[in-house]
């Protein structure tokens, strides 16, 4: 940890001028001199898998449920985030690009969270596209996919703090998935959005180094990857955000956004890899029981109902406990569900 | 009970209120120029240690290349490889109207254990847009508007603290970082960094430019001084005290008899000593803080000069240090007045109260203290002939000094019976017999007087050494007639090609920071000319130097280094970083450098070290005021990078000067010191010479002639001093050139004699003494009759 | 018969109205080369004050002084200073040796600086005193009586044309007073120098030529 960066929290993902945060972690400002998304974009791939430095924020965020060879379920958690100060790419130590590496990793009585900074320029942080990787300092996602395939294919995955490490083997069974407008997707009735899409559809292999040794561990993962100017609208607070992986080999994203109103939105993803985006408010979600994490209450096991698809579950934690005690801090860990189905998932619940 | 002591005791000091005026006088000089002195060390180590912290230095290691510069990639190869590691640009950069050091960080990897860290993270976003950091002083410096540079009392003065990439810019470093830091905590299990990056070399925390510890003579030197400032101080007075006790003698044993407990009465005693001691203590803080307020701006400019300390030339006020002042007055008081309490511990209380002399020394306590000076005497030799420390320098020095001081009243005596034994006539007779019998009362403030003396002449002579040897040694090393300093490598590269049709011989200057014989130091390259072969200062060498050096065979060494690693030129060899063992070629003098240095031949040095930047050319030319308006045309160069010999020269010699501001001023100050003593001393033992002389005018002589004659004593024995600090001034200076010069500094200089200086210093000492000797002659010459008869009157 | 000392309406006054002491008042004195007088009276009457005024070292308020035929009044400090070097010999009641002398040059001191010395003399002195082997003590290793008799021999030794002597004896027993005494004498006689004798023992007084008592500020010549 560094003390120093604490500050750091809201300035990340960042702003220029007012020093009132506004929203979480800053992202209610506006775009400036930044690009914004634009409906009916399309998206093209590799290029979109790829760095986008006229935009202000943006993420490649995969997190994977696991079991271990010793039965145990696990999660993990690998994150990587920039944020301009300025639109544009810079050589050297004058690269405006900021970046920020996050890890977790979650047992049923531990959690483990680490993180590091950068700037681009240097070579120390940064994603290249082609072949992709995204990476800081030696944090890794690397694209392991032969020629004529999607780079998402197949990923190697590799972060590491003082007391954990791991090293996954991320291998696609279904195609990308692009969240609501085609990639388009809408964060408020303000009409605030961002280019967000996702690789729901990895098995997971690899090995977990934790304070008591190795464990060999496999599963499913979830890559999401989002980026943006300008997400949230003044008012949004944080998020509630989950992703699902059904036993029948359906997949949902959903998330609200906890603001004077409370907007929801989610994809419904067929093992094929069809997607269908949730209108505005065909979801709720609801609170069912709490956990005092690190001084305040974080609502951690949630009922989930869609009606109109016959979905009402009801979300449990691996470990309530899953802080995320960093510069910027959040609860992110993986969870089971059961009632009208069964499976396992994520949940990342920011600004409480 | 109490009460009416009490009021006994002190009506004593409201009858003779010049002798309490002297008691808290010599107090608070004492307190003063002791606790000034400590003020200015603890306002320097401060800045030492806001100069460390700054970045955490003193806890984080470093990494660093040999040429002083590493391309900033290999702060991403190290990074990647798991090693928590942060750049740091450093260097000189004009800014405004004047050049700062610029600190260049990368906010988002530093460690977070300096004080840049609490400095930056507040606006982190701003610093990273180019919003910079300065001592309000150095903003004051720069002059010009500043609009991104913003007051902080945290960062050093001179330096600026910005983000990495502007300091890279300013610095015309793009691409490159001066060096890298580690975190104090690094992971297990990583590519060891000798197998990473072969080529840097990795510096222990606190092993670098370890400011303190170079400076740590300086200020040792200061600490010595105010040490002796403070004992001539003391002499006052022990002085006061004991013939306060003298006369207050009959009041003790009355006030016994009548029934005051004797605990009792040296309770009160004590009790009187601390309430003078707190209240000139406190006076001699404030006067310390003021001298130390005066002189900081002279110390701070010594040590920026010295050796690039960055020190503020403002005070602040600190609790701690006016506790300690106030407890060395209390000691030093205590020190002074114990023998006082000691014998009225042991006067019986039916003593005679007839008041004996006080400081009455019978034949046996001369005796001992002859022994003691020769066995200080021998303990001084000694210590002469170990090769130890500072610390020994000084004990040798201390040895020294107290043993000619305590020697001397028996010299004094010797040289009075000798004057007594050539009189001709009665009154020159008597009056070395009476000079002989006032001797004991006046050799403590003739001690002082000596110690004051000797010190102005050990140190005068030192620091005129110093100069006349620093002088010539300009002369040999500055035969440049034009020295330029590049603004960028590529300035360097277009005036190096420029040079060459317009200068008679262009010696680049290029050097790289290195350990050296586990010194920190700094290795230069020396182009085979001319210049160097004729006038370079060797002290010692091997036969073909020049050749050789040109050769490659081998390195020269500085004298510093030479002295503290044991370099012999022929025998010696010396480990070069990158390069490996090279025989020691010759030795050179290099006065004013704190650190090691080591100079190889040209080519060598660039074969070394290809890619080192040359940091300044030195040009030879028959007409350098040519040459200099064609660097300004063609270049467009600044007057502060284009320097003539002569503003070198003038440069150089004025940063000695200011190192020796100083001294001189606590010469002046610990020679006042002295004077006061003597007066005191005069002053007091006037009143007591009535009985003395009365008997002298009954019998014929003019008060005129009495009071001539009183003065003529003042200055046979203070001449009789001054003879005996020469030879003991000179010893000093010997001391300081051959024992304390070298251990601090690492040069030893030739001891020369200044008989012009010593004639000045006869001068004013002569005058201050005659200064102080003048207001008991006055008195007794105006009020003699009156004064004298009252001894006959008194008789009754 | 030369005159060795003349005194002449002399005043002098201690203190200020309205406490204003009349030590002298209109006092009279004449004593010629050769003579001894005796001057009697009560403790604190003045004898003191008056020996000082003829030594010229006390300041007088009106009358005429004269000592050798030169009037004190009209002579400046050096002149005074040199009348003491040469004239008048000065014996205290509380001795004045010098101290950082030792006896010898103590005897010899006086008679140096009137550049009279004569040691030959010196030494008969210190015989006749009793104090040749004391020659090299200093006066604080002296008891009170070998201190006087010091200062007695000093003064003499200098054969000074006045000596004023302030209680010469009083420190020695009374035989010893009696010779010390009768060596001044006849060391006067001999000189052909006054001795003027402040004392209050009737039975000194009685030796000298001439007896005055001082009472009130008034000399009266007694029987």
């Amino acid at each position: 940890m560094k003390p120093c960066l604490a500050a750091f929290a809201t300035a990340l993902l960042l702003t220029a001028a007012p020093a009132q945060a506004q929203g979480f972690a800053g992202l209610g400002t506006t775009a400036e001199d930044f690009s914004v998304p634009e409906r009916g974009r399309e998206l093209t791939f590799p290029q979109d898998h790829g760095a986008h430095p006229d935009f202000r924020i943006e993420w490649w965020y995969l997190t994977a449920t696991l079991t271990g060879d010793d039965g145990q379920d696990y999660g993990a958690q690998w994150t990587l985030f920039r944020s301009a100060l300025q639109p544009g790419e810079a050589a050297g130590f004058a690269s405006p690009q900021v970046w920020m590496g996050h890890a977790g990793l979650t047992t049923a009585d531990s959690h483990f969270a680490v993180e590091t900074f950068g700037r681009g320029g240097t070579g120390q942080a940064g994603v290249t596209p082609d072949p992709f990787s995204a990476f800081i300092d030696d944090w890794h996602m690397t694209s392991r996919a032969g020629p004529d395939s999607d780079p998402y294919d197949r990923l190697h995955i590799h972060a590491t703090g003082h007391d954990f490490s791991y090293d996954l083997t991320a291998q696609a069974q279904g195609p990308l998935v692009l969240h609501g407008d085609q990639g388009y997707s809408v964060k408020s009735q303000g009409g605030q959005a961002s280019y967000y899409y996702s690789q729901p559809f990895y098995d997971i292999t690899g090995t977990l180094h934790l304070p008591d040794g190795p464990v060999s561990v496999s599963g499913h993962g979830w890559l999401d990857r989002e980026w943006s100017s300008q997400p949230l609208a003044d008012d949004q607070a944080g998020w509630d955000w989950f992703s699902l992986g059904f036993d029948d080999g359906h997949r949902m994203m959903g998330f609200q956004l906890r603001g004077a109103q409370v907007f929801t939105s989610g994809t419904w993803i067929a093992p094929d890899g069809t997607a269908t985006p949730l209108p505005p408010d065909a979801l709720e979600f609801t609170p069912l029981g709490s956990a005092r994490v690190a001084g305040r209450d974080v609502p951690v096991r949630w009922r989930i109902d869609w009606p109109e698809g016959g979905v009402s579950i009801t979300t449990e934690p691996l470990n309530p406990h899953a802080w995320m005690d960093l510069s910027v801090s959040y609860w992110e860990g993986p969870l089971r569900f059961s009632g009208s189905h069964t499976g396992r998932g994520y949940l990342e619940m920011t600004g409480y | 009970m109490t009460r009416a002591a009490l009021q006994a005791l002190l009506s004593h000091w409201l009858r003779s209120p010049f002798q309490l005026a002297m008691l808290l006088a010599g107090l608070a000089l004492a307190t003063a120029l002791w606790s000034g002195v400590q003020a200015l060390n603890a306002e320097a180590r401060a800045a030492y240690a806001t100069a460390e912290n700054l970045l955490g230095d003193g806890t984080s290691a470093q990494l660093e290349s040999p040429s002083g510069r590493m391309p900033e990639g290999e702060f991403a190869r190290l990074r990647r490889a798991g090693w928590d590691v942060s750049p740091v640009v450093e260097g000189r950069a004009s800014l405004g109207d004047t050049r700062v050091t610029v600190l260049g960080i990368e906010p988002l990897t530093a460690s977070s254990g300096g004080t840049s860290a609490e400095l930056v993270t507040p606006d982190l976003t701003g610093f990273l847009a180019g919003v910079g950091f300065a001592h309000p002083r150095t903003l004051n410096e720069i002059g010009t508007s500043q609009p991104d540079l913003r007051p902080s009392q945290a960062i050093p003065i001179g330096t600026v603290l910005m983000d990495i990439a502007q300091a890279q810019t300013l610095l015309d470093m793009r691409g490159h970082i001066t060096r890298l830091t580690l975190a104090p905590v690094q992971r297990d299990g990583l590519t060891p960094l000798n197998t990473l990056a072969p080529d840097l070399r990795l510096v222990a925390p606190g092993d670098g430019t370890d400011l303190a510890g170079l400076t740590d003579s300086f200020h040792l030197n200061l600490t010595a001084f105010g040490l002796l400032a403070f004992t001539v101080g003391l002499f006052i007075v022990h002085s006061a005290v004991g013939l306060a006790f003298e006369q207050r003698r009959t009041m003790f044993r009355t006030l016994r008899a009548l029934g005051v407990p004797l605990r009792h009465l040296a309770l009160l005693l004590a009790a009187e000593l601390a309430l003078f001691a707190i209240l000139a203590g406190m006076a001699g803080l404030a006067l310390g803080y003021l001298m130390a307020a005066t002189l900081l701006p002279d110390v701070a400019a010594t040590l920026r000069g010295l050796y690039g300390a960055p020190v503020p030339g403002t005070l602040r006020f600190d609790p701690v240090w006016a506790l300690a002042g106030m407890g060395m007055t209390l000691a030093g008081t205590a020190l002074a007045g114990g023998q006082a309490l000691w014998r009225l511990w042991r006067l019986p209380v039916l003593a005679p109260a007839q008041p004996r002399a006080w400081a009455h020394a019978g034949a046996r306590s001369l005796r001992l203290q002859g022994g003691v000076a020769v066995a200080l005497a021998i303990i001084a030799l000694i210590l002469a002939q170990i090769n130890g420390g500072l610390i020994t320098g000084f004990a040798l020095l201390a040895a020294a000094l107290l043993a000619a001081a305590l020697i001397m009243p028996l010299v004094l005596a010797g040289g009075l019976a000798l004057g007594q034994r050539l009189a001709r006539g009665p009154v020159a007779q008597w009056f070395w017999a009476d000079s002989r019998q006032n001797l004991p009362r006046l050799s403590l403030a003739l001690m002082a007087l000596l110690l004051a003396l000797a010190t102005n002449i050990g140190v005068g002579t030192m620091v005129s050494s110093f100069r006349t040897t620093f002088i010539a040694w300009l002369d040999q090393r500055l035969v440049a007639e034009v020295t330029v300093t590049p603004r960028t490598p590529s300035e360097a590269r277009a005036l190096q090609n420029f040079l060459q049709t317009h200068a008679d011989a262009t010696l680049p200057m290029q050097r790289i920071d290195a350990r050296l014989a586990a010194q920190p130091g700094q290795v230069y390259a020396m182009k085979d000319h001319a210049t160097f072969r004729d006038n370079w200062p060797l002290l010692d060498a091997v036969p073909h130097v020049w050749d050789r050096l040109a050769a490659g065979e081998g390195v020269l060494v500085n004298e510093q280094l030479a002295r503290r690693a044991g370099l012999r030129p022929g025998t010696a060899t010396l480990e070069m970083p990158d390069i490996g063992v090279l025989p020691v070629l010759g030795v050179y003098s290099d006065y004013g450098n704190p650190l090691a240095q080591a100079t190889l031949g040209l080519d060598r040095f660039t074969g070394a070290w290809p890619d080192t930047p040359v940091r300044q050319f030195a040009l030879r030319s028959e007409n350098p005021q040519a040459l200099i308006t064609a660097l300004q045309d063609e270049f467009g160069l600044p007057g502060n990078q284009i320097t003539d010999q002569a503003q070198a020269k003038a440069l150089s010699l004025a940063v000695f000067e200011r190192t020796f501001l100083i001294t001189g001023a606590l010469n002046v100050l610990t020679l006042s010191i002295a004077a006061i003593a003597l007066f005191a001393a005069l002053v007091t033992l006037s009143g007591m010479r009535l009985v003395q002389l009365a008997p002298l005018w009954a019998l014929g002589l003019t008060t005129r002639r009495l009071a001539a004659l009183e003065l003529g004593r003042a200055l046979v024995l203070a001449g009789m001093t001054l003879v005996l600090a020469l030879p003991v001034g000179l010893v000093l200076a010997q001391i300081l050139l051959a024992v304390i010069n070298v251990q601090a500094f690492g040069w030893r200089l030739p001891l020369q004699f200044f008989p012009a200086d010593w004639a000045r210093l006869a001068f004013w000492a002569g005058l201050a003494v005659l200064a102080a000797a003048l207001l008991p002659a006055w008195r007794l010459w105006r009020h003699g009759p009156h004064q004298l008869l009252k001894v006959f009157a008194h008789e009754k | 018969m030369t005159s060795a000392l003349t005194i002449e309406s002399l005043r002098k006054t201690f203190g200020s109205a309205p406490d204003i002491v009349h030590v002298l008042d209109n006092a009279d004195l004449e004593l010629s080369r050769g003579q001894s007088l005796a001057l009697t009276g009560e403790s604190g009457s003045g004898k003191s004050t008056l020996l000082h005024i003829c030594a010229g070292l006390e300041p007088f308020d009106s009358g005429k002084v004269m000592l050798a035929g030169q009037d004190i009044a009209q002579a400046d400090d050096s002149a005074r200073a040199a009348l003491r070097r040469t004239s008048v010999g000065l014996i205290f009641q509380q001795f004045n040796l010098v101290p950082s002398l030792n006896v010898a040059a103590n005897l010899a001191f006086q008679a140096r600086l009137a550049g009279r010395h004569d040691p030959g003399f010196v030494a008969e002195l210190a015989r006749r005193l009793g104090i040749a082997e004391l020659m090299a003590r200093y006066p604080e290793q002296l008891s009170g009586g070998q201190q006087q008799r010091v200062a007695i021999g000093r003064c003499l030794a200098a054969r000074p044309r006045l000596v004023l002597a302030d209680e010469p004896t009083g420190n020695l027993d009374e035989a010893t007073g009696d010779a010390v005494l009768d060596l001044m004498l006849e060391l006067a006689a001999q000189a052909g120098a006054a001795l003027l004798l402040a004392t209050h023992s009737t039975r000194l007084a009685a030796r000298c030529n001439l007896r005055v008592h001082l009472r009130a500020g008034k000399l009266q010549v007694s029987a």
